[in-house]
């Protein structure tokens, strides 16, 4: 029988790498506001005179006359019955949870006791709906249940019964659609209706949540392991497991029903993504939104540098495959050695770069700190051999500034860096790379907006990124390039990247640069 | 070489140079150099062979102790200290090292030769514990090699060498410590600097009476300082080389050298050079001077030093413009930058060379005058201004007053010379001209504040910041402020309440500001605009074309994404500002103003719909089932009632939670119910206005506000509290009661005199203004109790929360609220001086980076 007990730790628990809370901070929350809060689901089922209803307390191992509580890291659990007759008995779990121990995550940045957060985590609807609170608080307060053991009456846990289980705020990224299809397979019937974000400002639209029932005849373990895996799923992966064992209890708990469930892929990602690295991830970026906060927005609104859904290894784009060969294919063609990525994002193009030993110098600059993290990792630069990590380099740059580190470089590289530019300020970034840094060569990739019409996935007049400032034709793109290269003396030319299309143009245009003397040079030598 | 002057020889040596002292061991360079020098100025190869092998007399570790030596040498002439280096140094290769060392950092490497006979050496060293054991030999061959060298040592390089012979010699010297020449940081003028003349004669007399200068005098004892070209092209060089020379003569004048004078210089003196641009014209005028005039000008052109440093290093004049690393500096490469500039090494297609834009990363405190590249207009550009305004060409003759700052020119009575190409159309770089550099900004910084001194920025923060600025702000033209964050009222003790106004009036009565204004504070989002009467005004003060101001926010973001909306909401600003008539006024073409922007739906709608609206759905849609089981449970006799209490109470709790955030929303379409409330012009042309008393500051605001006829401009209701009397605090008191129980925010409390110090030894009162003790507070917020539950939850009203929250810690905030608004009013300062965009936004950038430091983000 899988052990559910106890096991089960998460970061906003507990202190990651086994390291005792900080109490420096920790005691400045402390002092502070207590918002214990709610979190509530019930479970009810219908008996007849052979089957009661009431059967429920013995497979929960709670007695239907009883209000009890058990203490938690994180808050109380409450457990009682609205309702326990032999034709209807209702279990509910309301778990009051402790907004501070919430908040409580051992980091010790705060100064003169300051607890050192951001204000997203004091109002935050964490208290209200934490799935991964109730997750664990299901299978802390249910373990037997959740096992399927019964000492006095080992054959009730063997039964389907009627069961109705009602989450009234439920997290679902993915909306109703996606808790149907998690839920329906398994055999409930499933309600989920969304929760309006404030019935005053109906344009702010729906909130993440769902109130949702599912009906059906289960097991009651079954029910609760269902819940105990996919609540969590469903939820915006802000709470984070922390156990090494995350497979194994996975495998546990969806014995029997995960591996045939139809989106267990989306299943098993979404709940092993949530690895305390990301929670790291999280931290490292608090400068970021303190800033955001400022301005009283989302730290998302702007750290939005790296797209997590695109690019990424898992998921190669073809398009951007192309780009890399169309820009590796131009740097060679260049003759270039010494190369600037000048917005490397999370360092793919650096990687392709590293396997060719004729690029003997490659400089990946970003003006976001997490990607430049990421790109780190992607590259192993901390494992890579010195002879190799000699010919890489990250850096925090920005194109808003002139950089003296990037003089003097054969071939700068700007993939699809200028279309996340306001155009004001596009003037900037061109004195800065074509009139201060001036390499040789210059690469520059852009969508081509002309070319959207063929995007099935596109809705009309979208750009592809949220983060696009603006998307060019293919003449826009060239009269500016033109325009660029006359007035810092460069040449230019144009090449298509991805299939090119009669009508409406390749998906993605190039232009490649050269800096007008070595231009005349080349063509005296070849004269 | 040698004397017998019993009061010894006086051995001039320059104040910035590296001094080489060479002898064989045992010659006294130690003893020689203690008496002579600072001993920070002295380092000694004994010292650094000890540094890196723990012992001086390891010639093992000769290798890394000179590394060490040379590394150390290296930073302190970098920082123009000057530099004796105690080793032996009699080997040419040694010295050669010494001697690119010191033309590396551009100073004079000076050799001072101690010859001691062979025997007061070797008895030295016999005398010293750890050198007994020397070998005669070391010494002999020491000697052999010093007197081998004395003949060279001027051809290695050294610009003085001073060789004393004889122990009696040595000790008798003595050092003089010499200026150089382009050290004149003891004039401070005034001065009149003027442009490149290149034989315009007649124009300059006419700038020169222009400027008041009588027959080459001025009658208020102005010094005129010629850049340079002076000859050539024109039609008549010998006439302006007649009267610079002697305006420099009779001390009314300073003048160093361009290009030109210095080629037609090698003419004179017979070398062969290039009758090309313009040179023959001079030529042929100097042919009907006398021999003697001509001695004269080939004299005086071979005295020209190649720039100076004037008016306590302040003011740098030269030619073609001086990176601050040349300063002052002395070697033939700052000789030839300052008379050439440099290049790029490519050429353009005129076929002449491209010039480095030196100025554009230009980042010192002195200014740079100079001309030789002919532009339209005299513009200043970080802090350098190029005077050559082409008068041979047909443009003008300018000068520089000095430290007026001001331009007078006179045009050019015609084209005298046709030029190469045309004239730029604008100065270096034109609108790019005036290019952020990323040194400005990044890693670890300390930015010179003139009301809180040196304010350090992290490097975490600063690389925030930089995201931030780089993707979302506006142009750093038009972003030349960013509002500081503010501190709360200190905790309060009355029931029920976390923040309450007594404490704002306790806490400046303690800190001796008597009066006080309570600014009513608009639940909006904060903004800045900058205001310009009109595009050219932007153009002109800012650099920018099309846009006539910007709206941003706390972090620099533009309010609006289309900046047509942007443009309608500066557009009616500056009608009321027009209507008010305050251009002429205040006398500007550009006003920035510190304002709320409503409502906070407007621009917050993300971070209300993610964590406030949600937490209002959250609850309202688990409380209802919550409190009905629990109701369920109690009717069946299940003792649930403590439970059954709370959960009515927090579901009380969120549904007020809601209704306050409610209150700041409320849905805009367009610029329908868009609300600007300004409540300090923060800044006009050449004046901050940071320190206007309040109360002048909100009577002009006023005055624009209610001559708004588009509804967007919204009043900002106040009342003055004098914090000395209970009555008037306690109306104060109420005044905020009454607004916060309508739903308002809360008011913000500031001095009346605005920028106030408190502390000063001599005065027991604040003083506002600059002075002495620590910076006030500008303003401290003192929030509503029910908006107070948006920031601290729906639940912080319960006592026992209340009482835990009491324990908030306010220092790092108020320390941080200073900081930032020292920042800020630097800015400002900067910026009304006409400094550099980059030294402004310095400070600015700072602001940004200082709001990513961790503090308790609810107060």
């Amino acid at each position: 029988m899988p052990d559910f007990s106890g096991e089960v730790r998460c970061t906003l628990c507990t202190v990651p790498d086994g390291g005792a809370p900080d109490f420096r901070s920790s005691e400045a929350v402390l002092k502070d506001v207590s918002r214990q809060t709610t979190v509530f689901l019930t479970i009810s089922t219908n008996g007849t005179p052979e089957r009661p209803a009431t059967d429920l307390g013995f497979l929960l191992h709670k007695h239907p006359d009883k209000a009890q509580a058990f203490s938690t890291s994180y808050g109380k659990a409450h457990v009682l019955y609205p309702e326990a007759s032999p034709e209807r008995c209702t279990a509910a779990l309301l778990l009051e949870v402790d907004a501070v121990a919430l908040v409580r995550r051992g980091k010790g940045k705060g100064r003169g006791g300051a607890p050192d957060a951001a204000l997203a985590q004091y109002v935050n609807d964490r208290p209200y709906a934490a799935s991964s609170l109730l997750a664990v608080a299901l299978s802390s307060v249910f373990s037997s249940a959740m096992k399927g053991t019964c000492h006095a009456r080992p054959e009730l846990p063997e039964q389907a019964r009627p069961l109705r289980i009602e989450v009234p705020a439920l997290p679902a990224r993915g909306g109703a659609e996606l808790v149907r299809n998690l839920f329906e397979p398994l055999g409930w019937t499933v309600t989920a209706e969304p929760v309006a974000l404030d019935a005053e400002f109906p344009e702010w639209g729906e909130s993440r949540y769902v109130s949702l029932v599912l009906e059906g005849e289960l097991r009651l373990a079954e029910a609760l392991r269902h819940l105990y895996v996919l609540l969590p799923v469903l939820d915006d992966a802000k709470h984070y497991w922390v156990a090494t064992d995350e497979v194994d209890k996975l495998l546990r708990a969806g014995e029997g029903w995960l591996p045939e469930h139809p989106e267990h892929k989306l299943i098993t990602s979404r709940y092993l993504s949530r690895r305390w690295s990301l929670t790291r991830q999280a931290m490292e970026r608090l400068e970021l939104v303190r800033l955001a906060e400022a301005d009283d927005s989302d730290v998302e609104e702007i750290d939005n540098a790296i797209d997590e859904t695109q690019d990424t290894d898992e998921k190669p784009v073809p398009l951007a495959v192309r780009r890399r060969d169309a820009i590796v294919e131009a740097l060679r063609a260049a003759g270039a050695g010494r190369v600037l990525d000048l917005g490397c994002g999370q360092g793919q193009l650096v990687q392709e770069l590293l396997k060719d030993i004729r690029f003997t110098e490659i400089v990946g600059v970003d003006v976001s700190m997490r990607a430049l993290t990421i790109a780190s990792r992607r590259l192993k630069l901390e494992r890579m051999g010195e002879r190799r990590a000699e010919r890489v380099k990250l850096m925090q740059g920005s194109l808003a500034y002139t950089d003296t580190r990037l003089k003097g470089y054969d071939a700068a590289v700007l993939s699809e860096v200028i279309e996340h530019v306001d155009l004001p300020r596009l003037s900037a970034l061109e004195y800065a790379v074509f009139g201060s840094a001036r390499p040789r060569t210059v690469l520059v990739t852009t969508p081509n907006v002309e070319y959207n019409v063929r995007w099935e996935t596109l809705p009309a007049g979208h750009v592809r990124h949220g983060d696009h400032r603006f998307e060019w034709t293919r003449e826009e793109f060239r009269t500016w390039a033109r325009a660029v290269a006359e007035r810092h003396g460069y040449d230019v030319e144009f090449v298509p990247v991805g299939p090119e299309d009669p009508e409406v143009g390749p998906p993605t245009q190039m232009a490649v640069f050269t800096i007008f003397t070595t231009k005349a040079a080349k063509e005296e030598k070849a004269a | 070489m040698t004397s017998n002057d019993t009061k010894g020889r006086t051995l001039p040596v320059t104040d910035l140079s590296l001094v080489v002292l060479i002898g064989a061991s045992g010659s006294g360079k130690s003893t020689f150099a203690r008496r002579h020098f600072k001993p920070t100025e002295v380092i000694s190869s004994d010292f650094c062979r000890g540094l890196v092998a723990d012992d001086e007399n390891d010639q093992s570790a000769s290798g890394d102790a000179f590394d060490v030596l040379h590394y150390i040498a290296g930073k302190r002439l970098a920082a123009g200290r000057r530099t004796v280096v105690d080793a032996t140094s009699v080997q040419q290769e040694s010295r050669k090292q010494l001697v690119e060392l010191a033309k590396k950092y551009d100073v004079l490497p000076i050799a001072i030769v101690l010859d001691v006979p062979e025997e007061v050496c070797a008895e030295r060293n016999a005398a010293r514990e750890d050198r007994a054991g020397m070998p005669r030999r070391v010494i002999q061959r020491h000697i052999r090699e010093l007197r081998r060298s004395l003949r060279h040592l001027e051809r290695e390089g050294f610009r003085k060498v001073h060789i004393l012979r004889g122990v009696e010699e040595i000790e008798s010297a003595e050092i003089r410590t010499e200026k150089r020449f382009n050290d004149l940081t003891h004039l401070t003028g005034p001065f009149d600097i003027i442009g490149d003349i290149h034989g315009c004669g007649s124009e300059l007399e006419l700038l020169l009476g222009k400027l008041g200068y009588v027959d080459g005098v001025h009658p208020e004892g102005r010094t005129a300082v010629f850049v340079g070209d002076l000859v050539d092209r024109g039609p008549d060089s010998p006439g302006v080389l007649r009267r610079v020379m002697s305006m420099v003569a009779s001390g009314d004048a300073l003048c160093v050298p361009g290009n030109h004078e210095n080629k037609y210089g090698r003419h004179l003196k017979g070398r062969k050079v290039q009758h090309t641009h313009g040179l023959a014209e001079t030529i042929e005028q100097m042919e009907g001077q006398s021999e003697e005039f001509k001695k004269q000008v080939r004299e005086f052109i071979d005295g020209l030093v190649s720039h100076y440093v004037l008016d306590g290093g302040r003011l740098v004049v030269c030619h073609a413009g001086l990176p601050e690393k040349y300063h002052g500096r002395t070697s033939g490469r700052v000789r030839s930058h300052a008379l050439y500039g440099d290049t790029t090494g490519e050429t353009d297609e005129f076929g002449l060379p491209v010039r480095y834009p030196w100025a554009e990363e230009y980042r010192g405190r002195a200014a740079v005058v100079y001309g030789h590249t002919p532009v339209p207009t005299a513009t200043w550009l970080n802090n350098t201004i190029c005077l050559d305004t082409g008068a041979v060409f047909g443009g003008k003759l300018t000068a520089l007053r000095w430290p007026e700052r001001e331009l007078v020119d006179v045009p050019a009575e015609r084209v005298w010379y046709e030029p190469t190409k045309p004239l730029r159309t604008e100065a270096p770089g034109g609108h790019d001209g005036r290019p952020l550099d990323l040194a400005d900004v990044h890693g670890r910084r300390v930015v010179e504040t003139r009301h809180a001194g040196r304010v350090s920025v992290r490097e975490e923060n600063a690389a925030a910041a930089l995201e931030v600025m780089s993707r979302f702000a506006v142009d750093p033209r038009l972003l030349p402020y960013l509002p500081p964050t503010m501190a709360p009222t200190a905790t309060s003790r009355v029931e029920g309440y976390l923040e309450h106004p007594a404490e704002a009036f306790a806490q400046y009565a303690a800190d001796g500001v008597a009066r006080v204004v309570c600014e009513e504070k608009h639940m909006g989002s904060r903004a800045v605009a900058l205001v310009c009467r009109d595009a050219d005004a932007a153009r002109e003060r800012f650099g920018v074309d099309g846009p006539t101001g910007s709206l941003y926010t706390r972090t620099g973001r533009p309010f609006f994404d289309d900046p047509a909306v942007t443009e309608e909401i500066l557009g009616r600003v500056r009608s009321a500002v027009t209507e008010a008539g305050l251009w002429e006024e205040l006398a500007t073409d550009w006003v920035l103003l510190d304002a709320e922007l409503m409502p906070w739906s407007l621009k917050a709608s993300g971070l209300l719909r993610s964590q406030y609206a949600a937490v209002g759905a959250a609850s309202g849609a688990v409380f209802p089932g919550a409190v009905a089981a629990l109701e369920g449970a109690a009717a069946r006799g299940v003792d649930v009632q403590d439970l059954l209490v709370k959960q009515r109470e927090r579901a009380a709790d969120a549904a007020a939670f809601t209704e306050a955030y409610r209150r700041y929303c409320w849905t805009t379409s367009g610029l329908e119910g868009v609300r600007l409330a300004p409540f300090q012009i923060l800044a006009v042309q050449g004046r901050s206005l940071a320190a206007l008393p309040h109360d002048e500051q909100l009577a002009l605001i006023d005055r624009f506000v209610s001559s708004d006829a588009s509804g967007l401009l919204q009043t900002t209701r106040r009342l003055f509290v004098d914090t000395a009397d209970p009555d008037s605090v306690r109306a104060g008191v109420d005044w905020w009661l009454e607004m916060t129980g309508r739903g308002g925010e809360g008011m913000v409390v500031k001095p009346v005199n605005a920028v106030v110090r408190w502390g000063s030894p001599r005065s027991s009162e604040a003083e506002s203004g600059g002075g002495e003790g620590r910076l006030v507070q500008p303003g401290i917020k003192c929030r509503g109790r029910e908006y107070l539950r948006v920031i601290y939850g729906p639940e912080y009203t319960r006592p026992e929360n209340l009482d835990r929250l009491r324990g908030r810690f306010l220092n790092h905030k108020r320390s941080l609220a200073i900081r930032e608004y020292a920042l800020g009013l630097e800015a400002l300062d900067r910026l009304a001086e006409g400094e550099p965009l980059w030294r402004v936004h310095e400070a600015v950038f700072g602001v940004l980076a200082l709001e990513s430091e961790p503090v308790d983000p609810r107060l």
